[in-house]
Parts: structure tokens; sequence; C-alpha cells
């Protein structure tokens, strides 16, 4: 609407222009403008309570923006659910992974979108289908010899993350979007899981990852949004900011300047550091 | 990660074994064993076709509102309403065929209408509101019970209506929902094959479709199901509305078997039935667990303990003395069970 809008629209990717998302009164997310392009990785950074999750919850469909416009491949969308949001090609890596326990492997992959054959009073599961294309893309993730009848709940802890990031390789077509999950990994894991977001970057991909952790994130991102407050604090290339700097933003933001710029006044040596 | 378990046909041997002693009716299946041989040696005509017909009559009832409650437990929800739907929709159907002069199949088809929309406010209400199922079912379950108490005797002046069976398409109606079959010396009701179409349908639809996922998913990982699209609330009034639909079918059933309906103050006492049932079957009460199959045996379960005392001779207050003890067993079962199945091993 106004010349702030980022310039390349028509570019394949997700974009947002001046969303705003309210939970009631209060705005989770404020006038939000950015790009999350197709074939790079975007790390999302910010605090809790910054708008990360409100964010991820608005890309995946689980709630709508009240003001402005969700862009995907450039034409203005709002997604009715999240399954509205798997159809158009964008999955989601889930906090908390969203694995239900009680159901067998299989089953969780393809939970909401399961592939049926026959016609409605007799539309069934396609059980082989959906076996074997667990087992495929379980083993994509690296993870062999899976018996895909068995409850999530045998699965270990990094078993059942790799299940979530199979699940969103399989169903993202056009973007991934990874809210870092919590559960503690092994290194191999990681490397793994690392491994995976950079082969969706090269197949062109648009990579959105929220994490905590602005190592991390410097290592694998190309473009670093920082939130603060519902709001863009920040939005850098990899090519403006080093891992150090990225920390620092995320730890301090705006108060680690204030408190520089006091502390140099008082005591000017400490600019000459 | 790469590498296979030391032997891997011992794994495989192992959870096997696991996975048949996870299976939800397992335990009521060897109850079921171990009363059946109870009463065969305490009342020998238990298993004569005599005691048999009277046996799945009382399971065939049950059964058919157990499954429908285990479906709403497996989901995550309870339904205390069905036992007084079943009553007030006969009710209902009576009333409108005795003191309206409708037809029996027009209204069966109404009372079917009034408790789907029944089964639509419970889901709606519990979808909506967020509060717990339990009281708002038992909201419903006082409004229904009031209602179809008073409305009867205004109208049919007492809390009896009978004669019904001049009314139009009554042979129809009892050839569908009342015929018997000699065997024997037992007298075998159509309700069992209901029961049995009931009980087929719900395992299928359970373990074969969307639907039955999205069932699994809505109780067990409400989150999950969420995030990922499964349509919880849709799912939640469908299943509402199939237990409705059960409380509808048990209700013309005993309509047409008796050509009558009395309106008692029933209680809470056949809602709380069904769910015994379900919960004698393995069914979760926390949701995400339990089948229908389970359900029907542990109607099962429940019919053969009932009968097993009365023809034995016992005092009938054993029974529910023995039913206490049954479902406790199967609450600390499933307990076990579920803490198994949903316990998060760590990396």
């Amino acid at each position: 609407m106004t010349e702030e809008l980022p310039a390349d629209d028509g570019a394949r990717g997700l974009a947002l222009r001046r969303v705003t998302v309210r939970h009631g009164a209060v705005p989770a997310l404020s006038r939000v403008s950015t790009t999350f392009p197709a074939g790079q990785i975007s790390c999302v950074l910010g605090e809790n309570g910054s708008g990360k999750s409100t964010l991820v919850a608005l890309l995946s469909g689980l709630c709508r923006h009240d003001e402005g416009e969700l862009l995907v491949d450039g034409t203005a969308v709002r997604f009715r659910s999240p399954r509205a949001a798997r159809g158009a090609g964008i999955a989601t890596v889930w906090e908390d992974l969203a694995v239900a326990p009680l159901l067998s492997v299989w089953r969780n992959f393809f939970l909401g979108a399961e592939p049926t054959r026959g016609v409605w009073p007799l539309r069934r599961l396609d059980l082989d289908a959906a076996r074997e294309t667990t087992v495929r893309a379980m083993a994509r993730v690296g993870i062999a010899d899976l018996d895909p009848d068995q409850p999530a709940s045998r699965l270990q802890a990094g078993e059942r993350q790799s299940l979530a990031v199979a699940r969103a390789v399989h169903f993202g077509a056009r973007a991934l979007v990874i809210d870092e999950p919590t559960t503690p990994v092994t290194v191999a894991r990681q490397t793994l899981f690392g491994q995976t977001i950079l082969d969706a970057r090269s197949q062109g991909l648009a990579v959105v990852v929220i994490t905590n952790n602005p190592r991390y994130a410097h290592l694998l991102g190309d473009r670093f949004l920082l939130l603060a407050g519902g709001q863009v604090a920040g939005e850098l290339t990899r090519e403006d900011v080093d891992a150090d700097g990225l920390t620092a933003l995320m730890a301090g933001g705006d108060q680690l300047a204030v408190l520089t710029a006091a502390l140099t006044e008082l005591h000017p040596e400490l600019g000459e550091r | 990660m790469a590498g296979r378990l030391p032997a891997p046909g011992a794994a495989r041997g192992r959870w096997v074994l696991e996975r048949a002693v996870a299976r939800p009716s397992l335990p009521a299946l060897v109850a079921l064993g171990l009363v059946l041989v109870l009463f065969a040696l305490q009342a020998h005509e238990l298993l004569s076709a005599r005691g048999l017909a009277g046996v799945l009559d009382v399971a065939a009832t049950l059964g058919i509102g157990g499954v429908a409650v285990a479906l709403l437990l497996i989901a995550g929800q309870f339904d205390l309403s069905v036992g007084v739907l079943a009553i007030s929709s006969a009710a209902g159907t009576a009333l409108l065929v005795e003191h309206a002069g409708w037809g029996i199949w027009p209204a069966l088809l109404a009372s079917l209408a009034g408790a789907l929309l029944v089964g639509v406010v419970n889901g709606v209400l519990v979808v909506n509101t967020g509060l717990p199922s339990f009281l708002v079912t038992l909201a419903t379950f006082l409004v229904l019970q009031g209602t179809t108490l008073a409305g009867v005797r205004a109208i049919a002046g007492s809390g009896r209506i009978a004669g019904l069976s001049d009314a139009p398409g009554w042979s129809s109606a009892e050839a569908l929902f009342g015929a018997t079959a000699q065997l024997g010396d037992g007298r075998f009701r159509v309700s069992l094959l209901w029961w049995l179409g009931v009980t087929a349908v719900a395992t299928w639809v359970l373990w074969r479709t969307k639907f039955g996922n999205a069932v699994f998913a809505s109780g067990g990982a409400r989150t999950a199901a969420r995030e990922l699209g499964v349509p919880v609330r849709r799912t939640t009034v469908a299943l509402f509305c199939l237990s409705a639909t059960a409380g509808w079918l048990i209700g013309t059933l005993g309509l047409v078997r008796f050509g009558s309906v009395q309106v008692g103050t029933a209680g809470l006492g056949s809602s709380i039935d069904f769910i015994v049932v379900a919960v004698l079957g393995g069914c979760l009460l926390a949701g995400g667990y339990g089948s229908a199959l389970g359900a029907s045996i542990g109607a099962l379960l429940y019919a053969v303990t009932r009968q097993g005392i009365t023809l034995a001779g016992w005092d009938p207050p054993w029974f529910q003395a023995l039913l206490g003890v049954l479902l406790v067993v199967a609450l600390v079962a499933n307990a076990v069970v579920g803490h198994r199945l949903k316990g998060v091993p760590r990396s």
C-alpha cells in the first residue's frame, strides 16, 4: 500500500505486508512486513513473547491475520485451517512436534492428510501406500528399519523429531516452517536435521527457522528477522552481521545499545575498546 | 542410528507380545472367560440356548450404547445423555403415533431428527464453550428427563403409552426392529444383529477411515491434531450425533419390541452402564485409546455377570458388587496400559 513495502512482491516464497494479528485486544504481531524468499533460510529470532509463535501460527494456518496481507508466491492468501496451509505446500515442524503418542508412526505421519481410496461410504485409508511412504520418508531423514505400525510413544525423542521433520519435508512443497523443537537431541541428530534444512533450501523451498539460538541461526541462516514486542526490530542478511553481533542483538537489542551509549558517555575509554 | 538392534528377532517377538497385551479388549476378554467359567459351573442353564439368548439380549442394547460411548471416550469426551435419550425418543415416537395419528415411520424419522438435534446441541456446546462434556451432557440429561416426564404426563395423562401396534407401517418396523428367531428353546432378537452391525461398522470406521484417525487424535493429542489441521470440532460434534443416534436406536428397539413405552424416573443408571461397558472394554477415560470391539466384549461381560447371578440364584445386589470389582480391575489395568503406552522414553 505504501512505499515501505518490500520490492520483490512477485517473487517466489512467503511475504507479509503490514500484517497485524490480535489475540483479543492485544496485538501479537503489529504491522509486520517481511519476506521469506524461496531458496533461502530465514531465521526468526526474538525473546519469548516477541511474536515468534504467532508468526508460526499465522504461516501454518493456525491463526489468521486481522489486517494486512499474507502472500504465497505473490498471491494473497488467508488460510482457514492448518490443512489449508499444508494444502498450499507450507508444512510446519512444531515446537511440540505435534506427534500423537498413542497412534502408530504412519498414522502420525499422515494425520490430517491421509491418503484414501474408494468412493464415499466406503472411502478408506490406503494403508499400503501410507506405510510405504512413511518408511521411505523416514529413511530419507536417516531412520532406517522402522516398523511403521509401532506407536509413536515407542520412538525415542530424537526419532520423534525426525518423524516431525520427515512429515514436514514430505508435505512442504513450497515452504518449510521450523519452530525449533526444544527436545534435547544428540549432535548427530542435530546434524541430520541441519542437513535436511539445507537440502530443503537447495530444492528451492522457502525455509523459515524460528530459534532462540543465534549461533545456530548464523550457522544456517541467509537472512535474519529480529522480532521484539510483535514488531520487526531488525532485518539482516548474512553479510550484515556476524555470529557475535547476532548474539548481542538477540541478548539486548536496543537496551544494550542504550547501555553502551550511556557507559561510553560516562567513561569515554570504553568506546576505544 | 543406522545400526540394528543386537537381536532384531527377539526384539520383534517381544514387540508382538507387547502389542497383544496392549490390545484394549484383552483384559475384558480374559475377564469374560473367567466369568463364563465361574457361572457355567454355578448355573448350567447359562450356556443353554435359552440362557444365551437372555445374555445376548441384555448385551445387545448395552453394546449399541457402549460402542457409541466408547467412540466418544476415545475422542476424549463423555456422554451421560444416551440412556435418557433412548426413553425420550421412544416417548416422542409413541406420542406422535398415538396422539397425532402419524404412521410409525414418519414418527421414527421425526424422533431421529430430534435425537440428532440433541446430539448437535451437546456437541456444539462442548466445542464452543470448552466446558467438560460430563457437565454439558449432565445438563442435557436433566432437561430431557424432566421434559419427557412432564410432557408425556401432560399429553398422555399417565407415564405409559401403549397400543402402538395398530399404527400404519407397524409390520415393516417390527420386521426391522422387533423380529425374533427361535433356535432351540432360545428366542434371539434382531437387536443382536444391530449390535453386531454397529460394532463392525464402528471398528472399520475407527481403524480404516480418516474419521477414525481424527477420533483417536482428538482424544489422545488434541494440540497435535489442531496443529495438523485435523477437524477436531467437526469430529466431536459428529460423535455426539452418533451417540444420540445410538440412543434413538436403543429406544426404538425397545418401543417396537413392547409396542409401548413406559416413562419413569430412570435416573442416570443406564447412561452410567454404557460408560462402565466402554471402560470394561479398555477405553481410557483420558481419551486416545480404546476399541469398539472392546466395548462390545465389555457389554458381554456385563450381561454374562448379570444373567449368571440371576440364574445361579444369588441375591441380585451381588451383581453391583461384582460389577464394581470388575470396574476397578479394568480401571487399574487401563491405567497401567495407558501409562506404559504414553510413557516417553528419554533419548
